[in-house]
């Protein structure tokens, strides 16, 4: 048996980020589409592969693309939230895959799932991407369901939940001065003013802040509990121009993880963010949209912290949609970000937006996404 | 053909249990053990930061990390999160905090419960130490919760809420624990969707019902809803059956636990008379070295039966193999 080899260690310190690069990927790949179901409380008359079909044949039709023309199909799910194996499997037969096409899937947001498409469509292995992703929460109790995907040895034996698991980020927030009860009932209120122009949403309006969940996070703090799918179309280069009028340019996108252990982790902070938005490119230039997908309203203190959007005032339309607060379909809000950065650059609102997609508990894991229109 | 209203949606519990059967490494196992034992151990990385709970290896530089320590019962709540409504299965059942606790000569977090009368009886900085579980086998539930130590007597006995430095441990113990049985059951009202339900539902007045793609016309049955080859909802429902041909099976020869059919017996895929494709069934009512590809059969239902229980040969001739091997 060959002897380990001597494993090199990385310095502690994070290294500078990399210096801007104009041209960062060997293609261009642009989202040329996009489209979601209305985000609702239950879904009971719907089976998962119901409920995604529609969504799936409106992003095609955006394109005029059919399914055996799209060159890689991915998609994000959870078994957990179906209580089924391989449920995603059952969906599948809502992209016509028969014969066989080339296909996969993530057990996380579609967000992870449209990275892996990119990243296939760098290989040149594809020129067009379908990306969907969706999440039924109605048939169980997402906040138990949820602790299963904890560290199983020290943690989901207590099973903590996910409001909990935010409420001690929200304190720890409220601790270092960074927020307070009622600008976090602000961020929640914007959010739904904001939703009531997005036909999609779960919650609009004016709602109550309610009662504490668990303290110091109220109801108005946390997202709805519902059922959703989106779907986006990722292309290259001139195929995307053939596509799309205006294509949102991805000119960046990477993902990081915080360490496992909450106690580990500086919970008023979050690194990984910090450093995919680097290597994303989004500190390069401006952006004047940002869609975050922070599901409890202390979450977009962090964000906009770790993404340096400043406060309210400083320009950038923080998630115009409503965000996750607005609607918070499970494993398909971190794609809906993108895809609503995307819609915005398609219909020419936005010219540079950041997408941010995020999974786990207490923003664990991030993704960011730079998204550019071509100028006139 | 019909293309019915929707009825009313079909719900049932599902339940889903698994314990899962974990295995631990020497330092979980020595940190769960010491739990046992009423030791709290933590493990010190190569720059001197002591974890608990401890990790193998070191978060920013990957490191392995092997060098444990004791630390003591008490520490201090770095945040907090008032919860007045605990959920099934959490450590407390009355209103509770959770924490996260630095213990004393540890320098990261501890997830776990905090037993205080009310949310005015918590703040981040308060001195809390663990109240252990009356019965303890080796997991993090050893614990059974924190309480608050600000009123408890500063003596250095065994209630005292002076910290102590963290000191070496060899981690060594008898018996030690070397695996976990992580229990866990979520509960979930399934609900079919459309296809399904008026499938099952037409299986209650023994009929069993497809549905025909609208564009490559095929009868999927059972129907999910969607053809597979086209992508396209499938709507119309077509009543397929009851009769069909034996396309392929195999001789079954063992025994299933709890099943109460002899062996050996055949199992088929059965292409129902109109069906695009073949689903599963048992043959009876001939000899199983008799059964064959062709062969004729047709549903036999049993008294409260929500399908059928097995197919029996109609008594026809064999259906010729052109028609049906486009569905094997
Ligand atoms: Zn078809």
């Amino acid at each position: 048996m060959p002897a380990t080899p001597a494993r090199p260690v990385r310095p502690a310190t994070p290294s500078a980020p990399p210096a801007p690069r104009k041209r960062r990927y060997a293609r261009e790949v642009a989202v040329v589409a996009f489209a979601q179901s209305d985000h609702r409380r239950r879904t009971d008359e719907l089976s998962e592969v119901e409920m995604v079909m529609p969504v799936l044949h409106q992003v095609l039709a955006q394109t005029g693309l059919k399914t055996g023309e799209i060159g890689f199909t991915c998609s994000g799910s959870s078994d957990y939230l179906a209580g089924r194996a391989f449920s995603f499997t059952m969906t599948l037969d809502g992209v016509g895959a028969w014969p066989p096409i080339s296909e996969s899937h993530v057990e996380m947001d579609g967000a992870w799932a449209l990275y892996e498409a990119w990243v296939k469509i760098q290989t040149g292995e594809a020129d067009t991407a379908l990306v969907y992703a969706y999440g039924k929460s109605s048939p169980g109790s997402v906040r138990d369901v949820l602790t299963r995907q904890l560290d199983p040895y020290y943690v989901a034996p207590l099973w903590p939940d996910a409001v909990a698991l935010a409420a001690l980020q929200a304190r720890a927030l409220i601790d270092a001065g960074d927020t307070d009860e009622q600008a976090l009932a602000a961020i929640g209120a914007r959010s739904r003013a904001d939703a009531a122009a997005n036909p999609h949403a779960q919650l609009t309006g004016v709602v109550p802040q309610g009662d504490h969940q668990v303290a110091p996070l109220r109801t108005g703090d946390c997202p709805p509990v519902g059922d959703g799918a989106a779907a986006v179309v990722l292309a290259a280069g001139d195929v995307a121009r053939s596509l799309c009028a205006r294509p949102a340019w991805i000119t960046g996108i990477d993902h990081r993880i915080e360490a496992h252990g909450l106690g580990l982790r500086d919970l008023t902070d979050s690194p990984s963010t910090r450093t995919a938005a680097e290597h994303a490119g989004l500190f390069d230039g401006p952006v004047d949209t940002a869609e975050l997908h922070a599901p409890f309203s202390s979450q977009e203190v962090v964000l906009r912290k770790a993404l340096r959007l400043g406060g309210p005032g400083d320009g950038v339309a923080v998630n115009p949609s409503g965000g996750a607060l607005a609607a918070n379909p499970m494993m398909a809000a971190g794609l809906i970000r993108i895809g609503e950065a995307a819609a915005r650059i398609h219909r020419g609102a936005s010219d540079r937006a950041v997408a941010h997609a995020t999974s786990g508990p207490c923003l664990q894991q991030n993704l960011v996404a730079v998204l550019e229109g071509d100028r006139a | 053909m019909t293309a019915a209203p929707p009825p009313e949606t079909l719900r049932a519990p599902l339940v889903v249990e698994f314990p899962f059967t974990r295995s631990l490494g020497p330092v979980q196992s020595a940190f769960l053990t010491g739990l046992r034992e009423g030791v709290v151990l933590g493990v010190k990385t190569s720059g001197g930061k002591v974890m608990v709970p401890p990790v193998e290896y070191d978060p920013v530089t990957a490191e392995e990390i092997r060098e444990l320590v004791e630390v003591a019962p008490t520490g201090t709540v770095t945040t907090w999160a008032w919860n007045a409504s605990p959920r099934p299965n959490q450590p407390l059942a009355t209103p509770f905090a959770w924490v996260l606790v630095t213990l004393d000569g540890a320098g990261t977090g501890l997830l776990h419960a905090l037993d205080a009368p009310g949310p005015d009886a918590v703040r981040t900085g308060m001195r809390v130490r663990v109240r252990w579980a009356a019965e303890r086998s080796g997991a993090i539930t050893d614990i059974a919760c924190f309480e608050p130590c600000d009123a408890g007597p500063d003596d250095g006995g065994p209630d005292s809420c002076d910290g102590a430095p963290a000191r070496p441990h060899d981690g060594a113990f008898a018996d030690p624990v070397t695996g976990i049985v992580a229990a866990a059951r979520l509960d979930y009202t399934y609900t079919p969707g459309r296809a399904q339900t008026a499938y099952i539902n037409g299986l209650a007045e023994r009929k069993t019902v497809g549905e025909r793609c609208p564009s490559c016309h095929k009868v999927y049955v059972p129907p999910r809803g969607a053809c597979p080859t086209c992508g396209v909802a499938t709507t119309d429902r077509v009543e397929v059956g009851p009769a069909g041909t034996v396309t392929t099976y195999c001789i079954v020869n063992i025994k299933a636990r709890g099943l109460d059919i002899d062996v050996p017996y055949v199992y088929a895929h059965i292409a129902l008379d109109g069906a695009g494709l073949a689903l599963h069934g048992r043959i009876g009512g001939i000899p199983y070295d008799q059964v064959r590809m062709g062969l004729r059969v047709e549903p036999v239902w049993t008294e409260g039966g929500r399908h059928p229980d097995h197919y029996r040969p109609t008594g026809e001739p064999d259906a010729d193999y052109d028609a049906y091997k486009e569905l094997i």
